[in-house]
């Protein structure tokens, strides 16, 4: 059981995350622009349907979000179980280095990726647009899913893939029907990290979006050079609740089967 | 193990040509005879109007007009636009700095000189707007929107007709009520304004003595006890919700600060104050010149020019657009002050680096109060610390990794 004492430190620090995110959902439904209170009102939601412009990029943030987060899953699926097959020192060296983007601050990251692009771009004749944005989203999406699979193969009887192979598998099938569904749940929290992460990263994205490319994070914050539109309130409560049921969904999913399993 | 790489490789190719499909189609679409092809355009944030609450989305009007697509970004600062123009090998058509920014690209030659028969709707750009410092022979640059810093106040704490200009931010009457700029160049221009003799914060340089004394006068606002403190966006929280008294800031939002409370009201500052005008140009990676002179001729177009002043509420240069404005918009000082106070304003201009760091290093010191000369040595401090413990981090991780070699088992 809870002492009272646990359960005020819980609230606080409840109250201290979520505030912030609560505040900016009532305030999308503020009949004003700014911070005084002037009546309910869904007029900013129908804005934003109506704003071409912020529909557009948030086509783009979408569709970046989900084919990093697919490339860079299995990818670093892939990486995870290659660095688990090496040995020793090298191993420990290579999962190191892998970690270096998610230490790297963004900032560095981003900036020395334009370079790069704008080198490589000037001597093969391409600029800088959404294909630089993907291949940055899956650069920076990437070690956090070979973070998520690692534990799972650690976990993993090994045993289970050699006795698929003695009954018959073939080794392609075996890592399929074994590996890959043992690996499942680090592989699915990789790619929902994946997914936000790309969904919400500005820094990367400013610095390698090119002349003809804008996703919404990026939108979002130049806002700021006026007032920030309550239409920026309006679509962060729909990105916040939808991103809510897609976690509350996973983990229903999750805790179900690990119950069954418990059977 | 081969076989399993080359099937998830082949998977990863799918993956890629399924991403192809809808970017080539959405460029392909769309081609009108006359015009075609794209332009695209940086801007700052929220500075077009996008067809809100009945306004024009100008955006989506350009390109049904023309059918040209229109792809539209945003910079947040003069000098983030800087940096991406230097740095990056994107090719912009249309771009929107302000002034002084203006005058760097137009020196660095990172701007193409407009041709005018493209952009007849010139004629209705105000002589006022025309042969700018920043563009003497006005070869470069076509104004956009223009604006000027003014004082807002609370009229149930300051009667009204007691504040006339910045210099009363300093009065110690109005105790722990007066907010500031939380930027280096504004809050020290009106400080120069204000020093004995006043500094022209126009001007193109400055020596260490000129900001040192305005640095003292700002620091003198801090001591005599009237700064509550310096602010950027949250002045419109503390201002609307009645918890300051007095503050400087940019005279189209002071407007939306007077929607939300009746108190306030504003006071066009009688030293003269900072005014700014953001122009169109075309930088030199332009691959579209045509259209972005059509976009930019577009945006010149009264009925245009007029529906974008009347959203973004900032002054118009347009002439012809300000006549096609609502009185409301017209006789308000705060988009239309008179002209012997625009006569009084001066213009920022493009300043070096040096001057600039030791702006942004004096203007640290005013708002904290206390020399940072210390903290050189205390960030490589830091810095030697952390790189120390990464380092024994790895090093312990890639030994244990040594020592377990015997136990590791293959998938």
């Amino acid at each position: 059981m809870k002492k009272p004492g646990q359960k005020i430190y819980l609230i606080i620090i409840m109250a201290f995350l979520y505030a912030p995110i609560l505040y900016l959902i009532a305030y999308s439904f503020n009949n004003g622009k700014t911070s005084v209170w002037k009546g309910f009102t869904w007029k900013w939601y129908e804005a934003l349907f109506r704003d071409a412009q912020i529909m557009g990029s948030l086509k783009n943030t979408l569709t970046i979000a989900l084919l990093a987060a697919i490339i860079a899953t299995i990818l670093g699926t892939l990486a995870a179980i290659g660095i688990y097959n090496f040995k020793g020192g090298v191993r420990s060296a290579i999962q190191n280095i892998s970690n270096i983007p998610i230490i790297n601050p963004e900032i560095v990251t981003g900036v020395s990726l334009m370079l790069l692009f704008t080198f490589a771009g000037t001597m093969l004749g391409f600029e800088m647009g959404f294909w630089t944005v993907l291949l940055a989203h899956i650069g920076f999406c990437t070690p956090y899913v070979i973070l998520n699979v690692t534990p799972r193969i650690r976990q993993m009887d090994s045993s289970l893939y050699e006795a698929a192979l003695d009954l018959g598998c073939s080794p392609v099938k075996a890592f399929f029907k074994v590996v890959i569904h043992e690996l499942m749940p680090g592989i699915l929290s990789g790619f929902l990290i994946s997914f936000t992460y790309s969904l919400d990263d500005f820094v990367i994205t400013y610095f390698t979006r090119g002349a003809r490319f804008q996703t919404l994070p990026v939108q979002i914050y130049t806002m700021t050079h006026q007032r920030i539109n309550p239409k920026a309130n309006a679509l962060s409560a729909i990105m916040f609740v939808t991103i809510l049921t897609l976690l509350i969904i996973s983990n229903i999913v999750t805790s179900r089967k690990d119950k069954e399993a418990a059977r | 193990m081969k076989r399993i790489l080359s099937l998830l490789i082949t998977c990863v190719i799918l993956f890629a040509t399924m991403a192809i499909t809808p970017v080539s189609a959405e460029t392909a679409d769309e081609a009108e005879p006359k015009y075609s092809g794209e332009v695209n355009v940086y801007n700052w944030g929220e500075y077009i109007s996008p067809g809100d609450d009945g306004g024009l989305d100008v955006i989506a009007e350009f390109e049904s007009r023309y059918g040209i697509k229109v792809n539209y970004t945003n910079f947040e600062t003069n000098e983030e636009l800087y940096n991406v123009l230097v740095n990056s090998n994107s090719s912009y058509d249309v771009i929107i700095p302000s002034d002084y920014m203006v005058a760097r690209l137009r020196e660095e030659g990172m701007l193409l000189k407009l041709d005018f028969n493209n952009i007849p709707n010139y004629k209705n750009i105000d002589d006022r707007f025309r042969n700018q410092d920043f563009d003497p022979d006005s070869e470069y640059s076509v104004p956009y929107s223009w604006g000027f810093i003014a004082l807002v106040y609370n009229t149930k704490m300051i009667p009204e007709g007691e504040i006339t200009g910045f210099k009363d931010m300093w009065n110690p009457k109005y105790q722990n009520s007066v907010l500031m700029f939380n930027n280096s160049r504004d809050a020290l221009a009106i400080a120069m304004q204000l020093c004995d003799p006043p500094i022209d914060p126009g001007s193109a340089s400055f020596s260490e003595e000129d900001i040192d004394r305005a640095t003292d006068k700002l620091i003198e606002l801090k001591d005599g006890g009237s700064l509550k403190k310096y602010v950027m966006d949250q002045v419109f929280t503390e201002m609307e919700g009645s918890q300051a008294a007095l503050a400087p800031y940019y005279a189209g939002d002071i407007a939306t600060m007077m929607d939300n409370n009746e108190d306030l009201d504003f006071v066009i500052p009688e030293e003269g104050s900072n005014l700014f005008i953001d122009s169109m140009c075309i930088p030199s990676c332009c691959k579209n010149k045509e259209n972005a002179e059509l976009f930019i001729n577009f945006m010149c177009d009264p009925e245009i020019a007029a529906a974008n002043a009347e959203y973004i509420y900032y002054g118009t240069p347009n002439t012809a657009a300000l006549e096609l404005m609502d009185e409301d918009y017209r006789e308000s000082e705060l988009v239309n002050p008179p002209a012997e106070f625009v006569d009084k304003c001066y213009k920022f201009t493009n300043i070096d680096d040096q001057t600039y760091s030791l702006m942004q290093e004096n203007f640290i010191k005013a708002c904290t109060g206390r020399a940072d000369s210390g903290s050189k040595v205390l960030v490589m401090i830091l810095l030697g610390i952390m790189i120390i413990a990464s380092l024994i981090v790895v090093a312990l991780n890639i030994r244990r990794g040594i020592r377990n070699r015997g136990r590791i088992q293959k998938i």
